[in-house]
């Protein structure tokens, strides 16, 4: 078929045929689910698949890696609250999805993974490039299907994207045999059966003695602060949580991937708790006398030692999940439903109150937080990582869609990014997967066209999947890219200096020319290594067309504070030395006594 | 009566779709959530196209509370239910092979006897008993025999269900549908 042939096909589909190849019904099935756009990579087990997708309206992206698709599926459906789609062949392409797989599995994220399998007759005969995908896949996808017969392809697509987008979000992976791609099956346009209706679960839902409890919590509460973590922005909660504060005046702690569900600029947001939230922000967390969590699971990052977490606190947890309760933490009222229709329910019954009392005590807890702050010390020509970030947020006016790697970048992107709105910061929180920035935001980017995207990564974690460069070039995507380059793994070198006596095993790192690494893509590169430098830099990324790539060379040895060691209490944090070696400034005179704490 | 944060066994039955790999999805969450499983049997159902699954594990109520929850989540679950000590009937089956020369020989059956156990299998210097009954009744049985030498057990693991006429006489998957 002819390319012209293919479009007008796809424009005016001819009267329905009575029937459809298996490969086919791949393509109707994402077309009737509303999927625009898939991330793969073609190989011998899935090319039916790929022979019949000229014929139908949904873009392909060709990834130089398959776990690039699977992050670009992912990051497609964090950045725009729909199912992301990723493709691959069978064996290495398949197994190559993996890690983004359980990236997606440990933070909830409807993508629907389809891979090509040997044919039916060749299952289990060690087959070239066949592996048992739904049994290596089995503990870090919701549910798999294994599909031989053309006839099941459509119903168990259906019911995969059904069950990745139901209750709380989770990949899901459906494995096709080849001859089921090849076969013929009968079609009718009008079907929109599943292969299994879902089953009923146990009644959920906030009863009316939960609520009544909650409320008189909150209302009887002097010291409460609300925990809000992904399930805000992963149930489009954020207006309720806006409406909640403003009448009951709860102050707002975020987790990692809360961030943006609550607006950082409003004056009731303390910004991130956890490993490496502000030192004030974790000691409110401790003296607080109720916690509202919302939506979050209390992960030992953001609890530290458990034994004395918040030993003041009574506890309310409102999770869409039930066997997220009590599964770290003992709570006193347990709401199992949807966080919007509990944050509804609970604002109209509880009191309206101001909380000066709190709000002072918390604010004076700031102490001297912000001279401690790298931003706030005089320019003195060193570049540092919340220098790149600070200016960044200030650039784009906290706007863009940011998407992180993993390490020290990250939590300075949590630090000095303030998101102000849902789904504007992308990234890998629960399994923590280095490589994940550049395919995630070329999947936001298709997510949010009209969006600025920005990936902020690391020198280590950016040459994972620097490949997807490539990508980037050949779908002609407009990303900006700040690696934040110390020439270091600088989180695991950061742990090396503080617990491992400063012995840096296997932490140095030495990089390839970015800027000509970007070059050779046919993109732009830019090089900062001054503060002075990084608002130019930003602006001509931003004005430029395509991709760009800035190598910020900060200094090689900053560290992320201030930082709760793994396992210690919350209270109990390192924060940045006042004076420092690498931040050495005409001020610090002022700042040599030790302050109160 | 065990207090609620003490582990104890409990016994779970679980009505899931007879498809391929779900044995392998429960015996996977188990392995994954670090469950401390002592038994775990799977047959047929009275529904065709349905097994039922028994699970006896080893935790503590809220740990009981969220396995439940857990057994929830996967696809192919159609019912979870916790069976009350109380109200439950429960049969492990096992077969053990006993020394038991023509000295021995009347000793050991009288002793199976005393169980309701029986012998299914008699050469010259061992034989065979059967024995269907609740969990700890196999281990009491088996203590006896042992001073004769027990040469080998084989045990199925518990299949449980509720009493009759205690609420339903399997486990019914719950009225109200609200997702997964």
């Amino acid at each position: 078929m002819t390319a012209a042939a293919a479009t007008a096909t796809a424009a005016a589909p001819t009267p329905a045929p009575a029937t459809r190849t298996g490969a086919e019904m791949i393509w109707e099935v994402l077309v009737q689910e509303g999927v625009e756009v898939v991330f793969g990579y073609p190989g011998g087990a899935i090319m039916p698949a790929y022979d019949a997708l000229p014929r139908y309206p949904v873009r392909h992206v060709l990834v130089r890696h398959e776990q690039g698709a699977a992050h670009m599926a992912d990051g497609y459906a964090r950045a725009s609250g729909r199912v992301g789609v990723a493709v691959a062949t069978s064996g290495p392409g398949a197994t190559n999805l993996v890690t983004g797989i359980a990236t997606a599995m440990l933070d909830s994220v409807p993508v629907v993974f389809i891979t090509g399998q040997v044919s039916s007759a060749l299952l289990g005969s060690d087959a070239f490039q066949e592996t048992d995908v739904t049994g290596v896949t089995l503990p870090i996808t919701k549910h798999n299907w294994l599909v031989t017969r053309a006839e099941e392809i459509g119903p168990v697509l259906r019911e995969a994207f059904a069950v990745a987008k139901s209750g709380r979000p989770g990949p899901v992976l459906v494995d096709i045999t080849k001859d089921a791609q090849q076969a013929s099956c009968a079609f009718d346009p009008a079907d929109r059966r599943v292969a299994r209706p879902p089953r009923p679960r146990p009644a959920r839902g906030a009863t009316a003695d939960a609520l009544a409890r909650a409320v008189a919590l909150i209302d009887r509460a002097e010291r409460p602060l609300i925990l809000a973590g992904h399930g805000i922005v992963a149930a489009g909660a954020a207006a309720e949580l806006a409406a909640f504060v403003a009448r009951t005046g709860v102050p707002v702690a975020s987790t990692l991937l809360g961030l943006g569900g609550f607006p950082a600029t409003d004056p009731r947001a303390l910004g991130m708790m956890g490993m490496h939230g502000e030192a004030w922000v974790n000691r409110a967390v401790q003296d607080a006398d109720l916690l509202i969590a919302l939506g979050m699971r209390f992960d030992d990052r953001v609890t530290g030692n458990l034994a004395t977490f918040a030993p003041r606190a009574r506890k309310i947890h409102v999770d869409l999940d039930p066997s997220e309760i009590g599964k770290n933490v003992a709570v006193d009222v347990a709401i199992v439903d949807d966080v919007r229709q509990v944050l509804a329910a609970l604002t109209p019954r509880c009191r309206p109150a101001e909380r000066a009392a709190w709000m002072a005590a918390i604010e004076a807890g700031k102490g001297d937080s912000a001279v401690r702050d790298i931003q706030q010390l005089p320019d003195t020509g060193k570049l540092h990582a919340a220098h790149v970030l600070h200016d960044l947020w200030r650039l784009t006016e906290g706007r863009a869609v940011v998407v992180t790697d993993v390490g020290q970048h990250q939590m300075w992107e949590a630090q000095y990014y303030k998101h102000d709105h849902p789904r504007g910061l992308v990234t890998s929180g629960g399994l923590g997967t280095m490589g994940f920035a550049l395919p995630a935001a070329i999947g936001a980017r298709f997510a949010r066209p009209d969006a600025e995207v920005w990936v902020v990564a690391g020198d280590g974690g950016f040459q994972m999947t620097a490949a997807e460069l490539s990508t980037c070039a050949q779908e002609d995507l407009k990303v900006n890219i700040a690696i934040i380059n110390n020439g270091y793994l600088g989180m695991v070198r950061q742990w090396q200096e503080l617990f491992y006596g400063g012995r840096y095993v296997a932490t140095p790192m030495r990089s390839p020319d970015f800027v000509k690494l970007a070059e050779a893509h046919g993109l732009t590169g830019l090089r900062v290594t001054r503060r002075a430098e990084v608002a130019g830099a930003v602006a001509a990324a931003r004005a430029a067309a395509g991709t760009v790539v800035i190598d910020f060379r900060v200094e090689a040895e900053d560290s992320v504070y201030p930082m709760v060691p793994s396992g210690a209490d919350l209270g109990d944090m390192i924060r940045r030395p006042l004076r420092s070696r690498l931040i050495e400034t005409g001020a610090d005179d002022e700042l040599t006594e030790e302050p109160p704490r | 009566m065990s207090a609620p944060g003490q582990p104890r066994l409990r016994t779970l039955v679980a009505t899931v779709e007879d498809v391929p790999g779900v044995l392998n999805r429960v015996a996977s969450l188990f392995r994954r959530r670090n469950y401390n499983i002592a038994s775990l049997t799977v047959g047929a159902s009275e529904v065709p196209g349905l097994s039922r699954l028994t699970v006896v594990v080893s935790c503590d109520d809220a740990t009981a509370a969220r396995l439940e929850a857990n057994l929830w989540k996967l696809v192919d679950v159609v019912a979870v239910d916790e069976l009350a000590a109380a109200d439950v009937v429960e049969r492990d089956l096992a077969l053990i092979k006993v020394k038991a020369d023509h000295t021995q020989r009347a000793l050991v059956v009288q002793a199976a006897e005393l169980f309701a156990a029986r012998v299914v299998d008699v050469a010259p210097t061992e034989l065979t008993i059967e024995i269907a009954a609740p969990r700890q009744r196999i281990d009491d049985l088996r203590a006896v025999l042992e001073p004769f030498g027990v040469i080998a057990m084989v045990r199925t693991g518990a299949v449980a269900m509720a009493r009759a006429g205690v609420g339903a006489a399997v486990p019914q998957p719950p009225r109200a549908a609200s997702g997964a």
